[in-house]
C-alpha cells in the first residue's frame, strides 16, 4: 500500500495532442479515488500513465517511496483493471486470477490455492473451470478484479470499473466495489465519465477538464462548493444554475430580484458583473411571493419520480432557473412561481472561479 | 392459376437447373470413387466389382508413398515457415506503428497477386539454379513461402487487429515480457487464424504442381502433385489400379482439412482479399 | 451549459480519450512493450524471404527480359544486352500472338462467362433453400474445386477419353476425341467446372446481404426474376461482381493446369500463355525470350491487380 504522487506530469502524442498538462496530484493512502471528467478530459491517459501503460513526456510519477516514472508496467506493483476487463478468452477463470502469479514464477499449486482463496472471497467459487465467455458481465468484472487481488499489489487502477454493466446491475457493483474496497483497504484510482459513480464511490475526486486538474476534493466539497462553473456543471445530475447577476450595495442584483450576498462568498465590489450560482435541490419553491426570492414563469415540469424538476423563464434575457420541487407541490406550467436559495448553499463565480470565503469550518479546502 | 402454373414451372426449372449442375460436377468426381475399389479398374467410371487389392498397387510402385511423405514435408515446412514468420511479423505490424507500413503491406499483397509463379518461373528457376536450390526439398519450401508470405501476413495482422490490446497490456502490467505476452496470449488467442493460415497454405503446396515440377529433378524427392502427373503422362499404358487408388490417397487430405475447418471454425470466407 | 450526466458514448472512449486521432486503431503505438527493434526483428525474417523469392524474380524478369540468355549453349555463358529484340520478336511471333489470343478466349470463356455465371446461378437458386439438395450440390461445386491439380486434370482426360471415356458413354458419342478435336472447349469447360466453387460461395455471401425486405418489395410490385435481378439485387452487388471478375480473371490468366490436360496441343491449339512460357524458356531454352513473355505476363497482372485495388479503395471510401 502506498501514496502516489504526481508532480508536474505532462504527456504530448506524438501527434501534438497534449493530453496531460503539468499535472500536480497527490492520493493517500488506502483512499478511494476517482478520476473524473468527460470524454478526451485525459483521464485515461493520467490512469493509463501511472500504470506505466503511457510513458511520460515530462514531469514525475512516484508510487509509496519510490519513482516509477521510468519503470515499466511490470514493475510498479499496480494492478488494472480494464474497461473491457481484460479476461482472457482462452484460459479458465481459475488461470486467469493465477496469471499473475504465474509471471511471478508460483508453483502451480500454491497459485492455484490463492486463486481459489480469492474466488472464494468474490463468490466465484462455483465459476473456476469456466471461460470467460460464459459469465455474466458482473461475474466477468469480479473475475478481473479477483485477478487484480491476487497479484496482491500497492495499488489498483480501475478504467471505468461500471461502464459495461447494465445500469440495474451497476447500482449493485457499485455497493460491492465500495465495500470491497474499504476491506482491502488498497489505494485505488478509478477513471470515470459519470459524476454520480464518482461521487457515490470516491473518498475523493479530481475533476478533470483538458489535461488539467479544475478542482480536488470529497464528493461534498465539489458538490456543495464547485471550484468553478465547469465542476459546477459537470457536478450533480441536474447542473447548477448559473444566472448573470450584478452587484449592488448590500446586495445582488439577480434577473431582477435583490438578493442577499451569500455568506459563502469573499471580497465583491458594488457595481461589477458576477455569475450567480445556485443547484436546484438548493432552491425552495413557493407558489407565493416571498422576499429575497427569484420569480419567473414555469415552462416546464419534469418529473424526478419522488420530485419534480420545474424550470422557470427569468424576466429579460436571464434565461431559465431550474428547481427540485418535492411531490405534492409541482406547479402546473404558466404558473408563476418564486425560488429562495437555502442557507449557505448560493455562491459567487467571478470569470468562471468560486469568489470563496475563507472558511475556517473547511479547513481541506477545495484547491489543495 | 396463372400464378400456380408459373410458379409450378418455377420449380420445375430450378430442379432442372439443379440437377444439370450436379451432374456436370459429380460426372468427374465418381471415376475417383469408384475406380479404386474396382478389381479391374477402367477409363470409364461404372459400378465397381468391390475389391481393396488395387491399394497394394500402391506398395509396389517405388515413388508412390514416398511422393506423399515428400508432399507432406513440403507442405508442413511451408505451413510452420510462413504460420510463424506471418505471426511475428503481423504481430509487429498490428501492434508497432511502423512509418508506411500500409503502404508496405498493400504493396506487397500487390506484387504477391501479380508475381505468381507462372509469370515468373523463369527467374525463380534461375534463382533456385544460382542458390544451389535446384532439386532441393528446402528450395521448394522458400519459393512456395515467400509468395504465401504476403497474404498469410496481410491475414493474420486482420486477426491481431481485432484482439483488444487490453489484453497484452493487461499481462504487462502483471510483469509480463513480451516473449511471455506473445506465448501465453496472442498465439492462444488468435489460434483460429493461425489455423487458417496453415490450412491455407498446406492446402496451397499440397496442390501446387508447377514449382516442384520446375526445382526437383530426382524422382524420389518428387511431391504427389508431380508423380501423379508422372504416372499418367510417362511410359506406356497407364496403370489405372495404381493411378486410381494413388488420387484417392492423395486427394483425401485436402478434404479431410476442409471438412476440419469448415465444421471446427466454421467457414470463414475471405472473399480474396479482405478489409 | 456543460452536459452533465453520463455521456452514451462509453465504450468509445477505453483508452482513446484526450487523443482524437491520436490512436485511431484502438492501440496504444506499443501495446505489448514490444519496442522498435524488436518489433523490427519480427518482421525481418519474411521480408527475407519475401524480397528474395518474390521481388527479386519480379526484377530478375525484367532484367533477363532484355537478354539472349539460354538455358545451353554459348549464351548461357556470356548473355549479351540485346535490348528489346525479344519484345519485338514477341510481338511479331504467330506464335506469341495466337497465344496470347487463346489465353483471351480461355478468360473470357472459363472465368468470365463459365465461372462467374455458373457461380451466380447457382448461387440465386439455392440462396433461399436449406437442407440436403444445397449441402449436395455445394459439396460437388466446392470438391472440385479443392481436389489437387494433377488430380482433377487426369479425371478430365480419363472423363474425355476418346474410346473408353465416361462422357461418350453418357453423350452415346463413341470415339470422339475431345481433347484432339475441341482442345480449347476441353479446357475452357474444365477451368469451369474446376473454379465455379469460389464464385458460387462469393455471389452467396453477397446475396446474403440483399435485405429480403428489398425483393419483397420487388415482388409485390410485380417484378419478374429477371427483373428483380436487374432492380434490386445487381445494383447491390456490384462491388462483389467486379471483385469476382477481376480475381478470377488473374487467377484464371495464372492458371497451369490446362498445360497437365493437353500440354498446349494438339500443334499448339491450346497453347495459352502459361504454357508457351514454360515451352520456350524451360523446354526450348530460350531463357531471355521467355522472360521478356513473362514480363509481359506480370504487366497484364498488373493492370488486373490495379483495377482491383483501386476498386477496393474506393469502395471503402464509399462505405
Amino acid at each position: 500500500m502506498a501514496a502516489i504522487t504526481m508532480s508536474g506530469l505532462t504527456k504530448v502524442y506524438p501527434n501534438g495532442v497534449r493530453a496531460l498538462n503539468a499535472l500536480d496530484l497527490q492520493i493517500a493512502d488506502g483512499e478511494f479515488f476517482a478520476l473524473l471528467g468527460p470524454s478526451g478530459c485525459g483521464k485515461t491517459t493520467l490512469l493509463r500513465t501511472i500504470a506505466g501503460l503511457e510513458v511520460a513526456s515530462g514531469g514525475t510519477v512516484q508510487i509509496g517511496d519510490t519513482d516509477v516514472t521510468g519503470l515499466p508496467p511490470g514493475r510498479r506493483d499496480v494492478a488494472m483493471v480494464f474497461q473491457d476487463y481484460a479476461l482472457f478468452p482462452h484460459m479458465s477463470v481459475r488461470d486467469n486470477i493465477a496469471y499473475p502469479l504465474r509471471i511471478k514464477k508460483v508453483d502451480r499449486r500454491t497459485r492455484h490455492g490463492k486463486a481459489a482463496e480469492t474466488a472464494d472471497g468474490l463468490g466465484l467459487a462455483e465459476l473456476l473451470e469456466r471461460r470467460p465467455a460464459q459469465l455474466s458481465g458482473g461475474q466477468q468484472q469480479r473475475v478481473a478484479l479477483a485477478r487484480a487481488m491476487a497479484y496482491t499489489p500497492q495499488v489498483f487502477l480501475l478504467d471505468e470499473p461500471l461502464s459495461n454493466l447494465d445500469a440495474r446491475l451497476r447500482l449493485e457493483a457499485r455497493t460491492f466495489l465500495k465495500r470491497l474496497q474499504r476491506d482491502l483497504g488498497v489505494t485505488t484510482v478509478f477513471v470515470t465519465h459519470d459524476q454520480a459513480e464518482a461521487l457515490a464511490l470516491a473518498d475523493r475526486i479530481a475533476v478533470m477538464q483538458g489535461g488539467r486538474i479544475r478542482q480536488v476534493g470529497t464528493p461534498v466539497e465539489v458538490f456543495r462548493r464547485p471550484a468553478n462553473t465547469f465542476v459546477a456543471g459537470f457536478i450533480g445530475s441536474t447542473p447548477m444554475n448559473l444566472i448573470p447577476a450584478t452587484v449592488r450595495d448590500g446586495g445582488i442584483d439577480v434577473a431582477g430580484a435583490v438578493l442577499p450576498i451569500p455568506e459563502t462568498a469573499g471580497e465583491v465590489t458594488p457595481g461589477e458583473s458576477i455569475t450567480y450560482g445556485v443547484r436546484p435541490e438548493y432552491l425552495d419553491y413557493s407558489p407565493a411571493e416571498r422576499a429575497g426570492a427569484l420569480s419567473g414563469e414555469v415552462v416546464v415540469v419534469e418529473n424526478l419520480g419522488s420530485s419534480s424538476l420545474v424550470s422557470l423563464d427569468l424576466p429579460g434575457d436571464a434565461g431559465t432557473v431550474q428547481v427540485v420541487v418535492p411531490e405534492g407541490d409541482e406547479p402546473q406550467p404558466g404558473d408563476r412561481g418564486w425560488v429562495v436559495p437555502k442557507a449557505g448553499r448560493a455562491l459567487l463565480y467571478r470569470d468562471d472561479e468560486l469568489v470563496a470565503a475563507p472558511i475556517p469550518a473547511q479547513p481541506a479546502g477545495a484547491n489543495r | 392459376m396463372n400464378t400456380t402454373v408459373s410458379h409450378l414451372l418455377g420449380r420445375i426449372g430450378r430442379y432442372v437447373f439443379l440437377s444439370a449442375v450436379l451432374g456436370f460436377f459429380a460426372i468427374p468426381l465418381l471415376w475417383l470413387a469408384t475406380a479404386p475399389f474396382d478389381s479391374t479398374p477402367k477409363i470409364t467410371t461404372s459400378m465397381p466389382d468391390f475389391a481393396l487389392d488395387n491399394f497394394r498397387a500402391l506398395l509396389d510402385n517405388p515413388y508412390a508413398v514416398e511422393s506423399l511423405l515428400n508432399s507432406v514435408w513440403l507442405a508442413g515446412g511451408t505451413a510452420i515457415l510462413v504460420v510463424v514468420f506471418a505471426a511475428l511479423a503481423a504481430y509487429a505490424l498490428s501492434r508497432v506503428r511502423i512509418p508506411g507500413r500500409d503502404a508496405l503491406l498493400y504493396g506487397l499483397l500487390l506484387l504477391s497477386s501479380i508475381v505468381t509463379g507462372t509469370a515468373t518461373m523463369v527467374p525463380l528457376f534461375e534463382l533456385a539454379f544460382r542458390l544451389n536450390l535446384i532439386d532441393s526439398r528446402l528450395g521448394v519450401i522458400l519459393i512456395m513461402s515467400g509468395g504465401l508470405l504476403p497474404a498469410a501476413i496481410f491475414i493474420l495482422k486482420d486477426f491481431m487487429d481485432s484482439t483488444p490490446t487490453s489484453y497484452e497490456e493487461s499481462a504487462r502490467v502483471f510483469g509480463a515480457s513480451p516473449l511471455q505476452i506473445v506465448r501465453h496470449i496472442v498465439v492462444p488467442v488468435v489460434r483460429p487464424g493461425l489455423a487458417t493460415v496453415a490450412v491455407w497454405a498446406v492446402a496451397n503446396v499440397w496442390g501446387n504442381f508447377l514449382v516442384p515440377y520446375l526445382l526437383l529433378r530426382s524422382p524420389d524427392k518428387a511431391p504427389a502433385a508431380v508423380i501423379m502427373y508422372t504416372l499418367y503422362t510417362e511410359g506406356g499404358q497407364a496403370d489405372l489400379r495404381l493411378l486410381s487408388t494413388f488420387s484417392l490417397l492423395y486427394s483425401l487430405p485436402v478434404v479431410l482439412m476442409f471438412i476440419f475447418v469448415s465444421t471446427r471454425y466454421g467457414f470463414r470466407f475471405h472473399g480474396g482479399i479482405k478489409r | 451549459m456543460v452536459q452533465a450526466t453520463s455521456s452514451p458514448d462509453t465504450t468509445s472512449d477505453v483508452g482513446t480519450e484526450a487523443v482524437p486521432g491520436a490512436r485511431h486503431d484502438g492501440a496504444s503505438p506499443d501495446a505489448a512493450g514490444l519496442g522498435r527493434a524488436r518489433a523490427a526483428a519480427f518482421v525481418v525474417p519474411s521480408m527475407v524471404l519475401i524480397v528474395l523469392f518474390l521481388v527479386l524474380p519480379a526484377a530478375w524478369t525484367i532484367y533477363l527480359g532484355v537478354t539472349n540468355y539460354r538455358l545451353t549453349g554459348l549464351a548461357a555463358a556470356h548473355p549479351e544486352i540485346v535490348g528489346l529484340d525479344n519484345y519485338t520478336t514477341a510481338l511479331g511471333d504467330d506464335r506469341f500472338l495466337t497465344s496470347l489470343g487463346l489465353t483471351l478466349q480461355f478468360v473470357l470463356g472459363s472465368a468470365v462467362i463459365g465461372q462467374a455465371f455458373l457461380g451466380f446461378a447457382i448461387a440465386w437458386t439455392l440462396r433461399d433453400r436449406r437442407g440436403p439438395m444445397r449441402r449436395v450440390v455445394e459439396a460437388f461445386v466446392l470438391l472440385a474445386w479443392i481436389l489437387p491439380g494433377s488430380v482433377v486434370a487426369f479425371l478430365w482426360i480419363a472423363l474425355l477419353d476418346r474410346d473408353a471415356g465416361t462422357l461418350n458413354a453418357v453423350l452415346h458419342t463413341p470415339g470422339a476425341a475431345w481433347l484432339l478435336d475441341h482442345p480449347m472447349l476441353s479446357i475452357i469447360v474444365f477451368n469451369t467446372w474446376r473454379g465455379t466453387a469460389f464464385s458460387m460461395m462469393l455471389y452467396s455471401a453477397a446475396l446474403g446481404n440483399v435485405p429480403p425486405s428489398h425483393l419483397e418489395t420487388a415482388k409485390l410490385a410485380g417484378a419478374n426474376t429477371w427483373q428483380q435481378l436487374r432492380d434490386v439485387v445487381f445494383p447491390r452487388i456490384r462491388g462483389h461482381i467486379l471483385t469476382n471478375l477481376l480475381l478470377i480473371s488473374l487467377w484464371t490468366f495464372n492458371d497451369f493446369s490446362p498445360y497437365l490436360i493437353t500440354a498446349g496441343g494438339p500443334e499448339q491449339k491450346s497453347e495459352i500463355l502459361a504454357v508457351y512460357v514454360y515451352k520456350v524458356a524451360l523446354s526450348g531454352g530460350q531463357l531471355g525470350f521467355g522472360s521478356a513473355i513473362s514480363f509481359l505476363m506480370l504487366l497484364i497482372n498488373l493492370v488486373l491487380a490495379l483495377v482491383y485495388l483501386r476498386m477496393l479503395g474506393r469502395r471503402k471510401e464509399e462505405a
